[in-house]
């Protein structure tokens, strides 16, 4: 895997906006953004509403996933280029998403909606209609997402990588710091996990930090390579963006995201808990 | 409480409770109001804490801690920062100009 494979950069999307075969996806929680303006041709997926279960907290199921990129005109041979708000978190969700129904040619587009609008490049409200297609997923790849039990076992031998912020590590805060802080669960982290914020892998403008500069921040962290690695956070999309960093850019072969994450972690009776810094580098 | 990590609406006003401190205020170019501005909180080492993006009105917050921080406004059309400072809970308003 390299980077070439898996990161579009803005000047590369804006001359491919009419590419045949490629489709430019705008992935959000929140998609008020798309609606006041997207990339010219871009579908837009709404990340609670079409990738979650509207019941349990799961993902849509296969058929699901299936109708849902049908329904916006993907198909399977299509690159899907995914970028976003808030530095890219829930495209690079969507992007394990893809991973996990197995898509085969899926790209982020590096620094998201933010450096496509620092750059002052072009945005319009025209509604997008694709043809619809005949998407066929394949079952989920359960070799890039972790569930509870794979978590509590990975405790002092795998590499847990805690991505939230150094507050919400410690147990400090129980959500980033633009969100307000009541919930319901304890706060801290999972024992032996690594905190490297998901931050430390962007720069300010939303891209990601070279490669040798991503290496010296999780080895420093004291994150071992040998070993088998679980990412995670609040809800599991700032995670995907570090295990898109380690998996994608840097070629570690078994990372798993834990989309759980915190809300499950630590709302689940009996499971250890660490506070404080701990093995913070 | 929103179930996933995006940002609230920015601007308009909120009920803020004894234990929180919220930091709050407007991004500005010669005076008038920047919206769809990048707004870091950065704390007092300058390592990132979150980000919004300005609304209309240029209005920007977060619920942070107390302590010392910097908000900084990344903009096409320039970049600026502040340093607020908060003693305790309650809201904190500080203005950022970009140029």
């Amino acid at each position: 895997m390299s980077r070439e494979n898996v990161l579009v950069s803005a000047a590369w999307s804006e001359e491919n906006l009419q590419t045949p075969g490629v489709v430019f996806a705008e992935v959000d929680e929140d998609t008020t953004a798309y609606d006041g303006g997207h990339i010219p041709g871009a579908v837009k997926i709404d990340w609670k509403n079409d990738l979650q279960d509207p019941v349990r907290r799961d993902f849509v199921d296969r058929e699901g996933f299936e109708k849902l990129l049908s329904a916006k005109g993907i198909s399977n041979d299509d690159t899907v280029v995914l970028y976003g708000g808030n530095n890219n978190w829930f495209a690079a969700y969507a992007y394990w998403y893809f991973k996990l129904y197995g898509h085969e040619n899926v790209k982020l587009l590096d620094g998201g909606r933010k450096k496509w609008e620092l750059d002052g490049r072009p945005l319009d409200k025209e509604e997008v209609t694709r043809e619809a297609t005949t998407y066929q997923a394949k079952e989920q790849d359960l070799s890039i997402r972790a569930f509870r039990d794979e978590v509590v076992d990975a405790i002092g031998n795998k590499n847990l990588v805690d991505v939230r912020s150094p507050d919400e590590f410690s147990g400090k805060l129980l959500a980033p710091a633009h969100l307000p802080q009541e919930q319901a669960q304890r706060g801290g982290h999972i024992p032996s996990a690594v905190n490297v914020p998901w931050s430390k892998a962007a720069n300010e403008d939303g891209t990601f930090k070279s490669d040798e500069e991503l290496r010296a921040l999780y080895a420093e962290a004291g994150f071992d390579g040998s070993r088998k690695t679980i990412a995670y956070c609040r809800i599991g999309e700032r995670s995907s963006h570090t295990w898109f960093a380690l998996r994608e850019l840097l070629g570690y072969e078994d990372v798993k995201n834990y989309d759980g994450s915190w809300t499950e972690y630590g709302s689940l009776i009996g499971v250890p808990i660490e506070l404080g810094s701990g093995k913070e580098a | 409480m929103s179930d996933g990590c995006g940002a609230p609406v920015q601007g308009g006003t909120i009920d803020v409770s004894t234990s929180e401190t919220v930091l709050e205020g407007k991004v500005l170019s010669a005076g008038t109001p920047v919206g769809g501005a990048f707004v870091r909180l950065l704390d007092s080492t300058g390592e990132f804490t979150a980000e919004v993006v300005s609304s209309p009105e240029g209005d920007f917050r977060f619920f942070a801690a107390p302590g010392s921080w910097t908000v900084r406004a990344l903009h096409r059309t320039g970049n600026g920062q502040a340093d607020v400072s908060a003693d305790g809970p309650g809201v904190h308003a500080v203005e950022i100009a970009v140029a």
